[in-house]
């Protein structure tokens, strides 16, 4: 006797899920985030992050960058259900490893503890784009801008030295070089 | 200064512009002002309904039968929430439905004013794409765009949702304009090469087989001609989905009937064994596919569709041609003709031997079934009717259940649009106002609804309008007791616990179509059928035919659950054999 075997496909051979980051021009009307976002839950796909604002004030075009994992074949799917979407201009997808497209994320940490603490908070976030927002005796907010993993591994360290609140953005994406999506 | 028009008279002349005949629709508060200019627009006539559902399956009855949009008008709150299921079903069916619903005053909106409700929320996994008026100035040009994107690429529904104050405010009216681009939504930009590289896989095929949907049916009565016209030229054999039939002949050599769950022995068997396989307008929907690891495992396979997102979503294809079907077969047509003239080389004696087989798996004679003579077999009874009918253009609609099957099995389509029948959504309760739709569409065709007596009481109060508008549509109501299709399931996979499948109390449908002021007509054994058929088709005006089948009657063959196309369950002899085990059970 063959094992779960259905009338309903069954999910036997699956492939390998990789991450991929969507980027997807929109109009910029009441709604579109909700259709956007409703094509993801309502078949199933999976969302990471999601990053959405104005882009175009003329033609107004919104852009939204969302980042997800799946098949080859789930990938494939997204893309062509996202382009079906009336208000969906044009779609573009990458791989997250792909080296010519600039991945970045933001975030804003508030920083509460004693002056050495403090110190050792600062020089882990240095290399990552550190600003200092906001100053008092006891407290600190500060902004880095960093690829995702990266933001995770420092939150993580700076939880113990005085991380008491965390804010962050989905990811934004834009090419290398010369060329732009299409 | 030109002149201004209220929302309501934008939405009439919208509606005329493109040419609509006839809306189905209920009243009700936030719709009044659209329904107060009816009045002033002979050439569209409306359809009042007894339920907003109905509507929506009358509109997408007359949509498949007449290729026109349907259009469907209803109010706020209950009135779209009661839509829902029929612009579900028309968005799994890709039927062509242009929904306009009533909301309450924009100012109101968000406040739970009374019969408000998230009307574009609620039906925005069901359409295309809707709209939600807020600026009276926009209003003509989203009509014209619902139209647009209701019929264009794969149809659908959309749904237009209309506050009340827009429907009074004032405004200029926008003509139609001439295609404006959308956001190039529709897709036909197949190539010459592709078709070539098809002709190749045709010309090296030795076991084909054509796979037709209801793409066929959508693309147009030409489409369909073109199919014809393919299916001759090459000589393959070819089946058809439950949406695509009449879209070639099913009486016709070369058909080798419905595939999928219920379909014949050789429709699955070619699928299986094919070397072959040439997807027109159909979606590998998985009942028809079966199980996905075994599906025609040997086979090339070609996928010809307007819906890019249609193509790899279940089976991954080698060919994938996106476009419209009509306009693909047909230059696929002309490309073959072309290279005959070169030289007449065909490669009908390739698939000599493919035929053979086929003829023996034809030989199981799948459809077969033990008569009766002490009681009527619903299989008979659908044999009785398509013979008694078929000389008449017949339009037939169904609900959803055995009989469904039944009538796809033996009722044979020689045109298209003829078969409207929930397939996607599966929708209990759809055959009957969609049988009201397509008799609105065609008055002067016999317009027949293929039942169950379960299905059809979910949307009985449509006999009403049926009897107002002196519509001649005949139910004809395979009265088994059961719902049946469950307790066949029940009965094959839940050791016979016919849990809450047998309807206790039904009405007297002679009396029920008394009380509706049609005609009723029971049929209760084989040798009075023929007879009572006739007088259905006889009688000048609607009918309730309460035909009773024998209740114990199963639908085969019947690809079981956890099974391969090529390992179906033919009749009861055969059953023993194949007893549905273990976690396939969970499955179906």
């Amino acid at each position: 006797m063959p094992k779960s075997k259905s009338a309903y496909s069954v999910p036997t051979k699956k492939e390998k899920s990789d991450t991929y980051i969507f980027v997807v021009w929109v109009d910029n009307e009441a709604g579109v985030l909700a259709r956007v976002v409703g094509l993801f839950s309502g078949r199933g796909y999976n969302i990471e992050s999601l990053a959405v604002a104005e882009v175009d004030a003329i033609k107004n075009i919104s852009r939204i960058t969302i980042v997800t994992t799946g098949t080859p074949q789930v990938i494939d799917q997204i893309k062509l259900q996202l382009s079906k979407l009336v208000p969906v201009h044009k779609v573009a997808e990458f791989k997250r490893e792909d080296k010519n497209v600039i991945f970045k994320e933001m975030a804003l940490f508030k920083i509460v503890g004693k002056k050495k603490k403090m110190e050792m908070c600062l020089n882990v976030c240095k290399k990552f784009d550190l600003v200092i927002l906001d100053e008092t005796k006891t407290s600190k907010v500060i902004q880095i801008t960093a690829l995702r993993r990266d933001i995770d591994k420092i939150s993580k360290k700076l939880k113990p030295w005085g991380l008491i609140s965390a804010s962050r953005t989905g990811a934004v994406a834009m090419t290398r070089g010369a060329k732009i999506f299409n | 200064m030109p002149k201004l028009y209220t929302g309501a008279e934008i939405v009439f002349k919208c509606l005329e512009d493109q040419k609509v005949k006839h809306i189905f629709g209920y009243p009700g508060g936030a719709v009044l002002p659209i329904y107060d200019e009816l009045k002033n627009h002979s050439s569209i006539k409306h359809i009042l309904v007894r339920h907003e559902q109905g509507a929506g399956h009358a509109a997408e009855g007359y949509a498949r039968s007449s290729g026109k949009p349907g259009v469907v008008l209803v109010t706020s709150g209950p009135g779209a929430t009661n839509v829902v299921t029929a612009l579900t079903d028309a968005y799994m069916d890709s039927v062509p439905l242009v929904c306009i619903s009533g909301q309450v005053p924009t100012h109101l909106i968000g406040t739970d004013a009374f019969q408000e409700c998230d009307t574009t929320g609620i039906t925005r996994p069901c359409t295309k794409h809707n709209w939600l008026v807020k600026d009276i100035n926009e209003l003509s040009e989203i009509m014209h765009e619902a139209f647009k994107v209701a019929t264009t690429g794969r149809p659908g529904p959309v749904l237009v949702d209309i506050p009340k104050d827009i429907q009074f405010a004032k405004t200029k009216y926008k003509k139609l304009k001439k295609e404006k681009q959308i956001n190039g939504k529709s897709n036909n930009n197949f190539s010459q090469k592709q078709i070539d590289q098809l002709i190749d896989l045709l010309n090296k095929a030795k076991k084909p087989v054509i796979y037709s949907g209801g793409g066929v049916i959508n693309s147009g009565p030409k489409a369909s001609d073109a199919l014809r016209e393919f299916v001759e030229l090459t000589g393959f054999p070819i089946t058809s989905t439950l949406q695509g039939l009449g879209a070639y002949p099913g009486d016709d050599n070369q058909f080798l009937g419905m595939l999928g769950m219920h379909g014949t022995y050789e429709a699955n068997n070619a699928m299986h064994d094919c070397d072959l396989l040439i997807n027109i307008g159909a979606r590998f929907d998985d009942r028809i596919t079966g199980k996905i690891d075994e599906f025609s495992p040997n086979s090339k396979k070609v996928h010809i569709d307007i819906d890019p997102s249609s193509i790899n979503k279940i089976i991954k294809v080698d060919l994938a041609i996106v476009g419209d079907v009509s306009k693909v077969i047909s230059k696929l047509n002309k490309t073959i003709l072309k290279r005959k003239n070169g030289h007449s080389k065909s490669n009908k004696s390739n698939i000599a031997k493919w035929w053979e087989q086929i003829q023996k798996w034809r030989g199981k004679n799948s459809l077969n079934f033990v008569n009766s003579n002490d009681s009527i077999k619903p299989q008979h009874a659908v044999q009785r009717l398509y013979e008694l009918t078929k000389d008449k253009d017949t339009y037939v609609t169904t609900e959803v259940g055995q009989h469904q099957m039944w009538a796809a099995q033996h009722y044979k389509f020689n045109k298209p649009n003829r078969w409207m029948t929930s397939g996607g959504l599966g929708t209990m309760g759809y055959g009957l106002p969609a049988a009201v739709g397509v008799q609105i569409a065609h008055p002067e065709k016999l317009v027949v609804d293929i039942a169950g007596e379960a299905s059809v009481l979910m949307t009985m109060q449509e006999m009403s309008t049926a009897v107002q508008y002196n519509l001649p549509i005949k139910i004809f109501i395979l009265n088994n007791q059961y719902m049946g299709m469950v307790r066949q399931w029940q009965e094959l996979l839940h050791e016979k616990n016919y849990s809450e499948s047998y309807s206790e109390a039904l009405p007297d449908f002679l009396k029920m179509a008394e009380a509706y002021g049609c005609k009723g007509i029971k049929a209760e054994n084989p040798t009075e059928l023929d007879e009572k058929i006739q007088e259905m088709i006889d009688y000048n005006g609607p009918v309730i035919f309460d035909c009773h089948v024998d209740p114990n009657e199963n639908c085969f063959p019947m690809i079981p659950s956890g099974k391969p196309h090529n390992q179906m369950i033919l009749g009861p002899k055969d059953q023993e054999d194949n007893k549905i085990k273990g976690k396939g059970k969970a499955l179906v």
